[in-house]
């Protein structure tokens, strides 16, 4: 709330703001912190754009045989991006604790969401695991292992995130009205979750409906 | 050959030829621009006052002065009529220009390697195929289909009197096309950067009546002449076990592919990817010292003695 | 005692005693921690200009090795491996550690002081950014110093780039460098965009913006988006070399044209980067030679925007000649000639600008006119290029080579100088020398076209690019003498600014707070500026706000000696994006070395990368490497009460911790 211009006369009066109740630093989740996470994720979505449009260009052109795996099994896959989307929603349900004056209902999101985070990452490293052909093998094993890697990457990013929410929460920094590392460490984390909808289903989906079979 | 053997001012083959007058027009256009603008430059400082400092700046009073956006409106609307020009005139010569020609006379195969020209001459009939290396061969008149492949690192074909350049690239086939609308020899260049030979990989394509195309055909299928004299035996001797490493002579036990083909070395007018003349002293002094020549490329030394060298020469001359 | 969550901050004038306390409030913090840890845009913003300058300077010199070589045919001062590190790394120098860095080191300096504020929206990612780009352009340079420079051109195609073609260390310096240095990139772009969308002063919409940060704004923006694209292409090409993938090489399923286009998606708008910021240095300077405002200043706006956003779509024009499809090349290629037209638009309303005004001839001046003609000469060489068939006669040739570098100097290197002899009087109060600025001109303007004009000509007889010589017989010795004569001559042109500045910077007559009577912000703050720049937040009315009693505004008038004086800590104010309506109070951090630390440690972790293919023991100097980036990245984003990050939580009376009471 805040005025910015002095009424106009005949002459040109001096235009002089006298804003009025401006808050102090960030409030809620307005700050140009939150502008700071959405570049950093504009840019970090540009990466995986690149990595899937390598995807897509190497197979569009590619000779039969280059998906090593025609049919990808869903067996851990599936289970592990369900679990993936969960984390978000009870990190979410962790970022309300705040907005609520709840620090229970906080740490018990961010605590619980690391945790998801976790299994997340080693049932993906056991997906890794479970694949009959390795990094070096063509292309398409590559371009495989790297995008999963690079998610695989920001996952363990978040994890810290989520991890130092937790500790601060505990050490009660937040409030509604202070919480912006908050929004953003939990926006970003819901970013690497939306990722992975996007490098699952180009994976995991789209050799079903035919691409480079 | 022409004094400026790599310009494409003028054009001798067809598909050349189309591009000429298009490269010409954008050139005039540009440079008129570059006049019109520097004329308005030098017009608009013509009333300046010159030997300024901070404080002749601060003595001139600051004025609003007069709109002047329709001086974008008209610059921008004039630029706009060369523009549209250029742009439909592009898309009428690429189509021109542009591969594959429907019936090619001639089919080659040319793989681009560090830092030589593989020249395969395709034929349905395997008997009628054979390969050679730097030195291009079509007859006059016909559109000749060329098929470039990348032998290991990216290079680009060019021949600027016959064609617009194409990239030979490592795991697809590119396609170019040459025609050539009059005897003669123009030469050629690879134009991307390949490694540390890049500057000297050079080529010549002859163009050759339709009876001297016959003949040279005819000549290169053949395979190379038997030794007659101890020297020419002695030095086939010599290229079978140490240059048969790398080449191929047909008819011999030299029968490497990994470098140019010699059966038929002494019909070409160059050597080392048009780096030298082939006569005998470039020749020999190539064979002893590559290294010297073409510092990095890929044939070593040879540390032949005097001797060697001269049986060598001895039965290099049988190769025609 | 709770510091106020909403405050109605004080207006008010300038005081000596409002100075002194705003001045030991912002000034930056003594001795090595000042050095390490300063987080004022005026410091970090000469580091980059200096930096920049030196790379030019080296760049310059590789340069005139190049030419000392091809000065004549079959000459061999030089072997085919030296020269292949010589073109690649000036090129890499130039494109990568100089055009940039310079502009960002410009609009570090004055975008708070064009803005009206007292820092960049994040004044210790400003420092990081820095010391990234130092730490990428040393690690690079280590390379090229023990002779494994870049050596297979600035765009490093594959698969010449590969380790089985390339086995050197080279390769690996170059994409571990770049990935490095993209770093730098995109959080200097995010800056840039969060500070020209929410710290400028009130009353500064967005029509009031001066076209500088427009350009250095949309530039970043781009980089925001592409420079992922490179940064990513480089990674695979490590990785093919280091871990046996295959991204690039055929026989394992990976495409050469894989590389072009990552390279090309981030090249392609990556030159728009490089100029659209010095042409909006020249949007802002210019007109103050003509005393006037620029023509058009709406459209040239939409100008840049339009030719950052139609440049993201031309890439392919690099691409002509590998046998792409006849409807890709006619999309591209039509693409490539008509973004010509709103490049057009700057060209006519700087032109328009110089006649209908009252131009007085500085040397600022003649650095910023020339610019337009030598814009012109790119801009058309460009045009010609475009063309998809006269592309493939044209490309690959000194032509191309003719039209980089008269797009580069001429729309990037002599724009920068004129802001040099424009802005150094408001760096360092005094004003370059303008006798010898007139010869610094002339000859510089002199010898680069002698360099670079016949150089049309050589492409046009067919000299292709990257050759470490030529043949007598190809028509090309002349020519070639002239450009290297012309080169050394240019390399003069420079000395003579660089004495200049080392002259000037002692010795220059001293300069007030606005020399030239120009009417934007920061000439309405002592020359150079105090730390906090200014005293009193201004609120701005117009587009000129010094001018605008000349200028007769009918509407209101900027206020300068009145506004909000944001002195109850290190404060400045955050505006609404379209309007500038003051919406919060904005905290800004004291000195840090965590910023540094985190540079540190990322540097630390790509040498390792970079040696892993010796020592196995690389990996352990990655991990202490990440170890010190995770110390320093908690140092700094612990959330701190002074930053109103966080709550404070007050001890009870019995001395254990308790919630702070917190009121709606």
């Amino acid at each position: 709330m805040s005025e910015t211009l002095a009424t106009v006369a005949e002459e040109p009066a001096t235009a002089l703001a006298h804003p009025t109740d401006l808050p102090v630093g960030p409030l809620g989740r307005h700050g140009v912190g939150m502008w700071g996470v959405g570049t950093a994720i504009a840019t970090e979505a540009a990466l995986f754009a690149y990595l899937l449009f390598s995807y897509y260009y190497l197979g569009a052109s590619a000779h039969a045989g280059w998906l090593l795996e025609p049919h990808p099994t869903f067996k851990l896959s599936l289970p592990d991006t369900i679990l993936l989307v969960a984390s978000s929603v009870v990190a979410w349900f962790g970022e309300h604790g705040i907005l609520k004056r709840r620090r229970g209902q906080a740490l018990l999101g961010f605590g619980v969401a690391f945790v998801m985070g976790v299994v997340f990452a080693a049932v993906q490293y056991l997906e890794w695991q479970s694949k009959s052909y390795r990094i070096g093998d063509n292309s398409y094993a590559s371009l495989y292992f790297v995008t999963t890697g690079f998610h695989m990457a920001h996952v363990i990013v978040g994890l810290f995130v989520l991890l130092a929410l937790f500790v601060w929460t505990a050490l009660d920094y937040f409030s509604p009205r202070r919480r912006l590392t908050v929004s953003a460490g939990v926006f970003y984390w819901h970013f690497v979750d939306v990722v992975w909808l996007f490098v699952f289903t180009t994976y995991y989906i789209t050799p079903y409906l035919g691409f480079a079979r | 050959m022409s004094p400026t053997p790599l310009s494409y001012f003028t054009a001798d083959g067809e598909r050349a030829a189309h591009i000429v007058p298009l490269t010409w027009y954008m050139l005039i256009v540009s440079i008129v621009v570059c006049v019109v603008i520097g004329v308005m430059l030098l017009n608009g400082v013509r009333r300046a006052r010159t030997g300024g400092g901070d404080a002749q700046t601060r003595a001139i009073p600051v004025e609003r002065g007069t709109n002047g956006s329709h001086w974008i409106g008209i610059g921008v609307g004039v630029s706009l009529v060369p523009l549209i020009i250029a742009l439909v005139w592009t898309m009428i010569t690429l189509a021109a220009a542009a591969g594959p020609p429907p019936h090619p006379g001639l089919v080659l195969d040319v793989t681009a390697h560090q830092w030589w020209w593989e020249v395969q001459y395709y034929s349905d009939d395997p008997s009628q195929s054979f390969t050679t290396a730097n030195e291009i061969h079509i007859p006059v008149g016909e559109r000749v289909l060329v098929r470039l492949h990348g032998g290991d690192v990216i290079h680009s074909f060019w021949v600027p009197k016959l064609s617009g350049k194409t990239d030979a690239i490592p795991g697809q086939v590119n396609i170019s096309w040459l025609q050539a609308n009059h005897p003669g020899r123009f030469r050629g260049q690879c134009q991307e950067f390949c490694g540390l030979q890049h500057a000297y990989m050079g080529f010549e394509v002859v163009a050759d009546t339709k009876d001297d195309f016959v003949q040279w055909r005819a000549a290169q299928l053949r395979p190379a002449p038997e030794p007659i004299t101890p020297a020419q035996l002695r030095g086939q001797a010599i290229v079978e076990y140490r240059c048969g490493l790398c080449h191929e002579v047909r008819g011999t036990h030299a029968a490497a592919v990994a470098a140019p083909d010699l059966t038929h070395l002494m019909s070409r007018r160059t050597i080392a990817s048009a780096r030298l003349t082939n006569n005998p002293g470039n020749l020999l002094g190539w064979i002893q010292d590559p290294q010297g020549i073409k510092p990095g490329c890929l044939m070593p030394n040879q540390y032949l003695s005097a001797q060697q060298l001269h049986d060598i020469q001895a039965y290099l001359v049988l190769l025609r | 005692m709770k510091e106020p969550d909403f405050r109605t901050p004080t207006v008010g004038s300038a005081t000596a005693e409002l100075q002194a306390r705003l001045h030991s409030i912002w000034e930056t913090e003594p001795g090595l921690k000042g050095v390490f840890g300063t987080t004022d845009h005026k410091t970090i913003g000469i580091r980059y200009i200096v930096t920049a300058f030196i790379f030019l300077a080296l760049g310059g010199l590789e340069a005139l090795a190049i030419r000392l070589q091809l000065a004549g045919p079959n000459l061999s001062l030089m072997t085919p491996d030296q020269y292949a590190q010589f073109f690649s790394t000036h090129g890499m120098t130039m494109i990568f550690l100089y055009a940039l860095p310079i502009l960002s080191g410009f609009s570090n300096y004055l975008w708070p002081l064009l803005l009206g504020g007292r820092d960049m929206a994040f004044p210790r990612l400003n420092a990081f950014s820095y010391w990234i780009y130092l730490a990428a352009g040393v690690f690079m340079y280590a390379g090229f110093l023990v002779g494994n420079g870049p050596n297979d051109g600035w765009f490093n195609y594959v698969p010449y780039a590969e380790r089985n073609y390339n086995p050197g260390f080279n390769q690996d310096f170059y994409s571990l460098g770049m990935v490095l240095l993209g770093i730098s990139t995109t959080v200097g772009a995010a800056n840039f965009i969060v500070t020209a969308m929410r710290t400028r002063c009130p009353g500064m919409s967005i029509n009031r913006v001066p076209i500088m940060i427009w350009g250095t704004l949309t530039a970043n923006a781009a980089n925001l988006l592409v420079v992922p694209s490179v940064s990513l292409a480089f990674f695979l090409l490590w990785m093919d070399r280091q871990f046996g993938t295959h991204f690039y090489d055929p026989v394992g399923g990976g495409q050469p044209l894989l590389w072009q286009h990552l390279f090309w998606i981030f090249g392609h708008p990556w030159v728009y980067a490089i100029v659209l910021p010095a042409m909006g240095m020249v949007s802002t300077g210019l007109p103050v030679f003509c005393r006037r405002p620029i023509v058009g200043y709406a459209l040239v706006i939409l100008g840049t925007i339009s030719t950052m956003v139609l440049g993201f779509g031309v890439w392919v024009h690099h691409m002509f000649a590998t046998g792409l499809s006849g409807l890709s090349l006619s999309f591209f290629s039509g693409a490539s000639i008509m973004i010509v037209v709103p490049s057009a638009i700057a060209v006519f309303a700087w032109l328009a600008t110089i006649t209908l005004g009252r131009p007085v001839v500085t040397t600022a001046f003649l650095y910023f006119s020339s610019m337009i003609l030598l814009f012109v000469i790119g801009g058309v060489s460009g045009f010609m290029t475009a063309s998809v068939p006269v592309d493939w006669q044209l490309t690959d040739t000194y032509f191309v080579v003719a039209h980089i570098h008269y797009v580069l100097i001429g729309i990037n290197v002599f724009p920068v100088l004129g802001a040099c002899y424009y802005w150094f009087p408001k760096m360092t109060g005094r004003l370059l020398d303008e006798r010898l600025g007139r010869w610094n001109f002339w000859i510089t303007f002199i010898g680069f076209n002698l360099a670079f004009l016949p150089m049309h000509l050589t492409g046009l007889l067919g000299m292709p690019r990257r050759v470490y010589t030529y043949q007598p017989d190809m028509g090309w010795n002349t020519l070639n003498l002239i450009t290297t004569i012309g080169s050394f001559v240019l390399a003069f042109g420079l000395l003579l600014f660089f004495i200049n500045v080392a002259k000037s910077v002692k010795t220059g007559a001293l300069a007030g707070p606005n020399p030239w009577d120009a009417p934007t912000l920061e000439w309405s703050v002592p020359s150079p500026p105090p730390p906090y720049n200014f005293a009193v937040i201004p609120t701005v009315a117009s587009a000129n706000p010094l001018w605008e009693d000349r200028l007769d505004e009918k509407r209101a008038l900027s206020s300068i000696e009145q506004g909000l004086l944001l002195d109850k800590g290190k404060e400045s104010i955050a505006t609404t994006a379209i309007d500038a309506v003051p919406d919060m109070i904005l905290e800004m951090p004291e000195d840090s070395v965590a910023p540094a630390i985190t540079a540190l440690g990322i540097t630390a972790s790509f040498v390792g990368m970079l040696l892993k293919a010796i020592w196995l023991g690389a990996w352990i100097l990655v991990g202490i490497g990440a170890l010190i980036t995770l110390i320093g990245l908690v140092m700094w984003l612990w959330p701190r009460r002074d930053l109103r990050e966080r709550e404070p939580v007050e001890r009870g009376p019995s001395g254990r911790r308790q919630v702070r009471e917190v009121t709606a």
